[in-house]
């Protein structure tokens, strides 16, 4: 349905370079854009939103929905901004009568059969449709003699189901699917305005990216099953997140609902994940709800774990460091930050350390797609941050060093019972910094209560060496902090001291003086976007572009 | 199109004929199929193509079997094949069928459908000449055009061009279908220029008995109609045609008299369109649909005053907004109609004649 021709032009829209530049006047505003750049891009340029529904910028443009219909000065008809190319001197009016008279008009047209089932729908708040009808359309129906066109709700997937009743054609679903997956499953059956989305016969929308059709869909026809009813779009809190699913890094929105995290999408990231998650990352997110949390630092005293506050772990922690000599050994979590690794293991620098993180290994699922795109096998956020910092990823050796350490520090690993029981007969003295009590770790000299990556400000380094951002979405249980903060207090001593980092911002800038690959950098430089870490150690200029995708 | 840039060029023959009312190229598939493939030969030839694209409808089972005969009979005689008349030149025709679908016939769609793709209309640009069949320049041309084209050689342009009665801009003869309310409906050849007013009322015999004159669409069902007043001093060619506010299209005039319900028939008519509708456009796909509802309750003595508005809004919004233009011609109809026959729409709206259909 979609010739290849036009994906091809698609792509190149991408790669546009400024070599040539042609200067358009829209509303007004005069802008200068690289020479193919269609109408509504340029539109992006000036500050003006072209109202739209099929397309998008990751997919071919089928200029189908007639929402972007724009006027161009000389032109006989009004052009579709979506694949209409800007000309040197072009003045393009947005805003002028005509054109609004022509998106009124698209507009009654789509809501004719779209039910106004707003109140339960799960895109309200949310919906271009909602959005450009308040803004631009009709205030009353023409169409009342007749009643809608129904089709029940159809079951595509796994997470997915299908609102016929609300779909707009905008066949953005289908164009995923075909272009970016790559797994052509959907397609548009019938015509005319017996037409719907499609499922190909004895096939499901179970692809590992699938998910992302949700998103896609300007209205509430595709919906998550896992989010069904769970949530009005305004009483969503968001928070810029990385996902910490794999190392990967893509770049995720947390949506928190009364301090509970109810979905992660994603957020746009040309350079990473353009603008997908996939399935795994989407549903990884039920543990960031977990309400058996440690929210109270433990000391074991007569053998039995007794509830205590800060000021005493820390002085407890503070000793069993300075008492070690000889070796210590660290086994972190492969989704601690790379503030909270980097100041545990400075924390230790007396002595001679032996760091891993954990990897849990998983099955790859490439985007097809999408050039360097895919849930990686390595289920560790921070690996490369980790490795940066000294870390290894070789957990077996790892353990072995249990029989000689000194002291081990178990920073949110999550252990099997094996490594529970080697770690419970290790001669050292343990301590566990977690945010889950486990009975297999009660040998424990000191217990103390983490945050998870939800509930702090941190940095992760991808597979690429791009370090980026994640934000608190969510408050912290009880008195648990960052194991950065634990460290930090640690290596200022007792008592208030100053040089203990308050923020996580503050701990990063503390890492550069020890790891010169972070050297310079701080987390205002890193934006929303990230930063490339260069193998010298500066970190690459003009890594940061700014984002078009925010539509 | 472009110089030959080693890139393959195809020449696509539409024999898609779906419009309604017409009927000319069927017939011409069916009693001289020869000619045909000579000039889809020849210009092959002309635009350097190796492969004709003989994109056939459906429902055309007859004229299928005689091309597909046809062209069997061709190769063999390497009229065309890996080297036609022993040119060196390699000239293929391959008949594609449709799976009657009538916007298959907008060019673009049939590119579509032939790469084995949906039957959807491409956005232009890139044209069919730049990127056509499999994204490769392509020449598109109708039956009539194609089979013209032998004689055109054979005789030069001079005397193609000498036939027309008319306008200079208008050449050549064109084949006319005539269907509807005439004494003798068919094909009927006839040299631009023509009264229409000749074609009606001798060559076609003009109305039955006792019968009048009521409307004519001149051009296939997708353009304005024409009144008998209208019809009554149009020359038949393209710009006499356009003169009186329609097109000539693909020439399948349709002919109504006295007894017809302007109504109903464009009802039907509307009906045809949303049912073709290929979904892509909203304005398309909804307002087809949407119009045919309204006509409906006006025929069954539910219309309203405030229908004239509505249906002539969404025409407006149905005309010059999408991909294509099948939109255009569900609307064209639909406004000339309450135009000139305003008082038929008035009379089921005021009671005054009975209703043609139940209430929907």
């Amino acid at each position: 349905m979609f010739s290849s021709f036009r994906v091809i032009q698609a792509k190149d829209q991408e790669e546009l370079v400024a070599d040539e530049l042609v200067n358009v006047t829209i509303d007004g505003a005069q802008v200068s854009v690289p020479k193919g750049t269609t109408i509504i891009e340029a539109a992006k340029q000036a500050g003006i939103l072209v109202p739209h529904y099929c397309y998008h910028p990751s997919l071919s443009s089928p200029a189908v929905c007639r929402m972007c219909l724009v006027e161009v000065e000389k032109a006989p008809k009004l052009m579709p901004a979506c694949v209409t190319a800007v000309a040197e001197g072009q003045v393009v009016l947005v805003d002028s009568e005509k054109a609004k008279k022509a998106r009124e008009g698209v507009l009654e047209l789509l809501l004719i059969n779209h039910p106004l089932d707003c109140p339960i729908c799960d895109q309200a708040g949310e919906c271009e449709l909602q959005d450009y009808v308040f803004q631009e359309g009709r205030a009353g129906t023409r169409y009342a003699d007749y009643a809608k066109r129904y089709s029940p709700v159809e079951d595509f997937g796994p997470d997915v189901l299908y609102v016929p009743n609300r779909c707009i054609l905008c066949t953005r679903c289908v164009r995923f699917m075909e272009e970016v997956a790559e797994e052509p499953v959907l397609n548009v059956s019938e015509r005319g305005d017996r037409a719907f989305i499609g499922i190909s016969p004895e096939q499901r929308l179970d692809h590992g990216w699938s998910g992302n059709v949700v998103d896609l869909c300007p209205v509430g026809s595709l919906i998550s099953k896992d989010f069904l009813h769970k949530a009005r779009a305004w009483d969503l809190d968001k928070t810029a997140s990385i996902c910490p699913g794999c190392t990967q890094g893509c770049n995720i929105t947390i949506d928190t609902r009364d301090d509970m995290v109810v979905r992660l999408r994603p957020r746009p990231n040309l350079d990473v994940n353009r603008y997908f998650i996939c399935d795994y990352g989407r549903m990884n997110y039920r543990w960031m709800n977990r309400g058996d949390r440690i929210e109270a630092p433990l000391v074991r005293e007569s053998g039995r774990h007794v509830a205590t506050d800060w000021d005493t772990a820390l002085d407890r922690l503070g000793q069993l460091v300075r008492g070690t000599s000889g070796s210590a050994l660290i086994l972190a979590s492969g989704r601690a930050s790379t503030e909270s690794l980097g100041l545990v293991r400075r924390m230790l620098d007396r002595l001679e350390v032996t760091a891993a993180v954990q990897v849990p290994i998983g099955e790859e699922a490439p985007l097809a797609g999408v050039p360097n795109l895919a849930l990686r096998p390595e289920r560790a956020a921070n690996l490369v941050g980790a490795q940066l910092l000294g870390y290894s990823a070789d957990w077996p050796s790892a353990l072995r060093e249990l029989a000689t350490a000194g002291l081990v520090i178990v920073l949110d690993a999550d252990l099997s019972h094996s490594d529970q029981e080697l770690i419970a007969n290790a001669p050292g003295g343990v301590v566990v910094m977690g945010t889950i009590f486990d009975e297999g770790l009660r040998s424990a000299e000191l217990i103390l209560p983490l945050t998870t990556m939800a509930e702090e400000n941190g940095t992760y380094v991808n597979r690429d060496r791009r370090i980026q951002r994640y934000n608190q979405a969510k408050s912290q249980p009880g008195m648990s902090r960052p194991a950065w903060w634990v460290a930090g207090e640690v290596i200022a001593g007792p008592g208030p001291s100053a040089s203990a980092p308050a923020t996580a911002a503050e701990a990063f800038e503390l890492l550069g003086e020890r790891w010169p690959a972070f050297a310079g950098l701080t987390h205002s430089d890193l934006g929303y976007t990230g930063v490339v870490l260069a193998e010298s150690g500066d970190a690459l200029a003009g890594s940061q572009r700014a984002d078009p995708g925010f539509m | 199109m472009p110089k030959a840039d080693g890139r393959p060029h195809y020449l696509v023959c539409n024999a898609d004929e779906s419009e309604p009312g017409t009927f000319k190229d069927r017939e011409i598939m069916r009693w001289t199929p020869h000619q045909l493939i000579e000039g889809c030969a020849i210009a092959a030839y002309a635009i350097g193509a190796e492969r004709c694209y003989i994109y056939i409808r459906g429902e055309f089972t007859d004229p299928l079997k005689i091309m597909q005969h046809a062209i069997d009979e061709a190769t063999a005689k390497g009229a065309i094949g890996s080297n036609a008349f022993g040119s060196g030149k390699r000239i293929e025709m391959i008949i594609h069928r449709g799976a009657g679908a009538y916007i298959c016939g907008e060019e673009t769609a049939m590119l579509n459908s032939i790469e084995g793709k949906r039957g959807n209309p491409r956005i232009k640009p890139p044209y069919p000449a730049q990127a056509g069949v499999f994204g490769m320049p392509t020449t598109i041309n109708n039956v009539e055009t194609l089979a013209a084209v032998p004689h055109i050689v054979m005789r030069g342009g001079e005397w193609y061009k000498g036939l027309s009665l008319s306008n200079p801009k208008s050449t050549g003869t064109k084949l006319i279908s005539v269907c509807g309310h005439i004494q003798r409906p068919g094909n009927y050849e006839v040299t631009m220029g023509t009264p229409m007013k000749e074609l009606i009322y001798d060559m076609c015999g003009g109305m039955r008995p006792g019968r009048t004159l009521k409307a004519v669409i001149p051009g296939g069902s997708s353009v304005p109609i024409m009144n008998a007043a209208e019809a009554d001093d149009c020359l038949l060619d393209y710009e006499g045609v356009v003169a009186k506010g329609s097109m000539l299209g693909s020439a399948g005039m349709i002919v109504m008299d006295d007894t017809t319900d302007m109504v109903y028939q464009i009802w039907r008519l509307a009906r045809f369109y949303a049912h073709e509708s290929c979904a892509q456009c909203t304005q398309c796909r909804e307002g087809t649909a949407w119009s045919v509802r309204i006509l409906e309750r006006i025929l069954a003595g539910k219309g309203k005053q405030e229908h004239f508005q509505l249906l002539l809004d969404l025409s407006d919004n149905m005309t010059g907004k999408t991909i294509c233009v099948l939109s255009d011609s569900c609307a064209a109809p639909i406004v000339s109609g309450i135009q000139k026959f305003r008082h038929e729409f008035e009379a089921y709206i005021q009671g005054a004649r009975e209703p043609a259909m139940a209430a929907v």
